[in-house]
């Protein structure tokens, strides 16, 4: 088992987690919870490959990173946002109540 | 595969079960911030320095400070009278435990073809800011532009409504 | 008689000489009264004048004409060459069969001819004296002449069927004159019971047509040898045989026979004859005594070779023995009704039926001459009988029963003499009267027929009754006291003067058929006659003068002694009737013929119409309604079909899709969790796709 292996396992595992969370929680904001853990899951993936791949110097892998990031955070704002004005309309987060688009 | 790894690796899967299994929000969000850490440090032990201070910065920094903002503001602390999991939280799981398991498989499978050992990289943030305004100058601005709308989003979509159109 | 042999080698000029003129004009004689009739069809009413002038100058025309062509014959037959001339024409033509029409110029049409148009011309002139005070003057000339045009066209045809349309066309002018008085209900039946009647006998005849026509492939009777009543095509019948053991010959014979039987009141097929009273005067004495009953001894005559063909010398063949025992029965039946009836007509109506008997029995046993001799005497004296009975009626103000006239000899001298005579004439009172000459003539016939004497015996029983039952009239009428309520007066010189001109020759006819001289016969059979007073002494003929004096006196005799000048009044029973009740009875109702029909002929159909309109309303209407009922009931079922399979199936289907979307919206929860989940499915089934087949 190469480190590569063991980071790109562990990332794997946050992942999963992090998609559990956001299936099964009630709470919206948990549900974003486990979508930020999502893509840090991923930021590990890429810096991992970035750190064995053949040519580190050309820093694609943290570029990549720090977008992400940057994107995640705008991401968890607006999401957020829109949570708390849900939460003034409904006066729940309860994402089970939230069913509106109901076909 | 040394020991901080295992060790580090552990905080941060520990802190993300605790931020998907606590019962309390809040408690959700700690454990969320103690995850963000581990990975930080995991970044770190990747030679990324950058991105593990961006890490800290962004994440812990911002985004969980933002995440407990909304769950005092949503009143999250109280306890649900339904409980916390969504119906069927079960297929939930599987679903989560299916990706893992396809993940999983796929990096066991594909060990042979992953470099084992390779060089340290040498990063300086001056390298980082040639790319940034060099490479990838299309990049930043265009993420910069979206950070700027997102702001102006976040604001406006949290804002209280006034009486009549808006 | 003449053999068939004798008869061809006498006409076998015709070959050799061509048609006279006078034959291609002979179409001109039967054409121009038709055309009259046809003009007066669009006059109007009020101009009668002009319709009898027509009429009567149509037939004046015509009548000239007749006599020209008589010369013509009677100048070839003196000169020894025999007269058959004839002038043929195709009428329509069918791929390789075609259909004949002509007319024929032989002495038999000669003598026809003139007797139609002259006695024809006298009633017309009558007529217009008798029907002046009728508003339908114009349509009865119409009619009359019609009738005249299609008698004549039936004298001359040489085409059995010229003759056929002819023949249609006088039954039907004679149904429109005896119903001449529609508005009488009585009048209106009998002229449908004529045409019903004769058409019986017109069925059989066009059987008998058609079955010439068939067997011997022309139309034409003489075709310059290959004609029907010419050799070839009759020896061609003679060896065809038909059902029963008959010849095709007897077989088409006897057919024809029966087409005769009917127009000419032969039993059965009298019954018309008596109720054919109810027309005008002048037609009972046109029609229904001198033409169109005589039509059908004329046909008879016409198709002699036919009816003979295959006697052996001195024999006879079977059509002539029906014939023959047909007319001698007739004879007596009518001759026995006769006697018991009391209006003026209707005697004279069975009077005609008896001797038309008369008439068929002497074709039958003494050949062509005997039977035409008769018709033509005939003609005359019963004319004249009947003018006498119209100028007796008109003078009685329209009375028509003898039991309420008598004495008229003094109101009306003229017409009693002329009557008389006619009586004399009919009943055949001996040397004078043409009657009887021509009646002698059948009865020594009949006593020298090869079959049997029993139609002799018959036929002079017959005459025996004809004596007594016109004296019995002329004494009811004549004689006696006057028991009516009409002032008598004697009719107008329109109508006297053809009764006097018909009454010389009832008597003077007699001359050209006496044993002397027996002109007719020699002029019809084609051979030289001359004067031979010693035929008056020999002592056959004797015996027969001797059997008619007899009968005439026995006859007038009894009846004289019984009614005389005595005039019973209307109300009393005749002698006879106090005599023998029954008897009388039953031949006042006409031996219950009619009944007879009533019960037979006319119940059955009566049956039958009731039949047919059973069937039609249970059987056939039963099957439309079920036909329609058949559809009503597949309408049904295509609405069924349209409503349930097919709306159904559409609505069905539609029910199934919406069904189908409500259950793949209830996918849509609406809760952003189960997106999720299912993004992940997703999400890991491509995942393991692609991984599976990069591995691969």
């Amino acid at each position: 088992m190469t480190p590569l292996t063991g980071y790109l396992l562990i990332a794997a595992l946050l992942f999963a987690i992090g998609l559990a969370g956001a299936l099964t929680r009630r709470n919206a904001i948990l549900v974003l919870i486990g979508i930020e853990l999502m893509l840090n899951a991923a930021n590990l993936n890429l810096i991992a490959f970035w750190r064995y791949s053949p040519h580190p110097e050309a820093l694609t892998g943290m570029m990549f990173a720090i977008f992400s990031i940057a994107v995640a955070a705008a991401e968890a704002a607006v999401g957020l946002g829109l949570v708390i004005q849900i939460h003034r309309h409904a006066h729940t987060t309860d994402l089970d109540q939230m069913n509106r688009m109901k076909g | 595969m040394s020991f901080a790894f295992y060790l580090i690796a552990g905080l941060s899967v520990a802190g993300a079960l605790a931020a998907v299994l606590l019962k309390n929000t809040v408690h959700c969000a700690l454990a969320l911030t103690v995850a963000f850490a581990g990975l930080a440090l995991l970044f770190l032990q990747l030679d990324a320095q950058f991105a593990g201070f961006a890490q800290i910065l962004v994440y812990i920094g911002a985004v969980a400070i933002l995440v407990v903002f909304a769950i005092l503001l949503t009143r999250g602390s109280e306890t649900p009278k339904d409980g916390v999991y969504s119906r069927n939280p079960l297929i939930g799981l599987v679903i989560a435990a299916a990706i893992f398991a396809v993940f999983g498989w796929a990096i066991l499978n594909s060990t042979s073809f992953l470099p084992h050992e390779s060089a340290k990289p040498v990063v300086s943030v001056m390298d980082i800011g040639n790319a940034l305004m060099g490479r990838y100058i299309l990049p930043l601005e265009i993420v910069a532009l979206l950070l700027t709308a997102a702001l102006i989003g976040a604001v406006i979509v949290a804002m209280h409504e006034k009486d009549g159109a808006q | 008689m003449l053999t068939q042999e004798e008869q061809t080698v006498a006409f076998k000029c015709m070959s050799d000489c061509g048609p006279a003129v006078i034959t291609q004009l002979l179409w001109l004689i039967p054409a121009v009264p038709m055309l009259a009739s046809g003009v007066i069809a669009l006059l109007k009413q009020p101009k009668r004048k002009t319709a009898s002038t027509l009429a009567i100058g149509s037939l004046a025309f015509s009548l000239l004409l007749a006599l020209i062509a008589f010369a013509h014959v009677l100048s070839g037959w003196a000169s020894g060459k025999a007269v058959r001339e004839t002038a043929n024409f195709t009428w329509i033509q069918v791929g390789s069969s075609h259909v004949d029409l002509g007319w024929v110029l032989d002495p038999l049409s000669a003598i026809m001819l003139v007797m139609v148009t002259f006695v024809g011309l006298l009633i017309f002139i009558y007529s217009t004296g008798y029907m002046a005070h009728d508003e339908n003057y114009t349509r009865f000339f119409c009619f009359l002449s019609l009738f005249a045009g299609a008698m004549l066209g039936v004298v001359i045809a040489n085409s059995i069927l010229l003759l056929f349309m002819c023949w249609e066309l006088v039954g039907l002018t004679s149904y429109l004159l005896i119903g001449f008085w529609y508005f009488k209900p009585s009048a209106a039946a009998a002229a449908k019971k004529a045409f019903l009647t004769t058409r019986v006998g017109d069925v059989f005849f066009l059987l008998g047509i058609v079955w010439l026509f068939g067997q011997t492939g022309t139309l034409l009777f003489y075709n310059g040898g290959s004609g029907s009543m010419e050799l070839s095509a009759l020896t061609g019948l003679l060896q065809q045989h038909a059902a029963f053991g008959l010849t095709a010959a007897t077989a088409i014979g006897l057919l024809i026979f029966a087409g005769a039987a009917g127009k000419s009141g032969q039993f059965p097929l009298h019954v018309w004859l008596p109720d054919a009273m109810e027309g005008p005067t002048p037609v009972s004495a046109l029609i229904h005594a001198a033409t169109m009953v005589a039509a059908g001894v004329y046909l008879i005559a016409r198709v002699y070779p036919l009816m003979q063909a295959g006697a052996l010398a001195g024999g006879t063949t079977t059509s002539l023995t029906v014939v023959t025992w047909v007319g001698a029965f007739t004879a007596v039946f009518a001759a026995l009704i006769a006697v018991a009836q009391n209006d003026i007509k209707r005697i004279l109506a069975y009077s005609t039926v008896s001797q038309l008997g008369y008439m068929m029995a002497g074709l039958g046993m003494g050949g062509v001459a005997v039977g035409m001799f008769h018709l033509i005497t005939h003609a005359f004296f019963k004319a004249l009988l009947f003018m006498g009975a119209g100028s007796v009626i008109h003078g009685c103000h329209e009375e028509q029963d003898i039991r309420h006239m008598g004495g008229l000899k003094k109101y009306m001298p003229l017409t009693f003499a002329t009557y008389g005579i006619g009586m004399l004439a009919l009943c055949g009172v001996p040397i004078f009267f043409s009657g009887f000459w021509s009646k002698d003539g059948i009865l020594e016939a009949g006593k020298h027929w090869s079959v049997s004497s029993a139609p002799y015996y018959m036929l002079v029983f017959g005459a025996v009754l004809t004596a007594f039952y016109m004296t019995r009239q002329v004494s009811y009428v004549f004689f006696g006291a006057y028991r009516g309520h009409a002032h008598p007066h004697e009719s107008p010189k329109s109508m006297t003067t053809p009764l006097a001109i018909l009454a010389f020759f009832a008597i003077a006819l007699g001359a050209i058929g006496t044993p002397a001289w027996p002109w007719f016969s020699a002029f019809l059979g084609n051979r030289a006659s001359a004067l031979d007073l010693h035929a008056f002494a020999e002592p056959a003929w004797l015996m027969l003068l001797l059997t008619s004096c007899a009968i005439v006196a026995v006859g007038i005799g009894i009846s004289w002694w019984l009614y005389g000048s005595k005039s019973p009044a209307a109300t009393e029973p005749d002698v006879l009737e106090r005599a023998v009740p029954p008897i009388w009875a039953a031949l006042r109702d006409r031996l219950y013929m009619d009944e007879l029909y009533g019960v037979t002929v006319i119940a059955f159909y009566s049956w039958w119409a009731r039949v047919a309109d059973w069937l039609d309303r249970r059987v056939f209407g039963g099957i439309v309604s079920l036909v329609a009922w058949l559809f009503a009931l597949w309408a049904k079922l295509n609405r069924f079909l349209d409503t349930n399979v097919v709306d159904g199936t559409f609505d069905k289907s539609c029910e199934e899709i919406s069904t189908g979307g409500g259950l793949l919206s209830s996918l849509q929860s609406g809760r952003a969790q189960t997106y999720l989940r299912i993004l992940a499915l997703a999400v890991v089934a491509l995942a393991a796709i692609l991984i599976w087949s990069s591995r691969a």
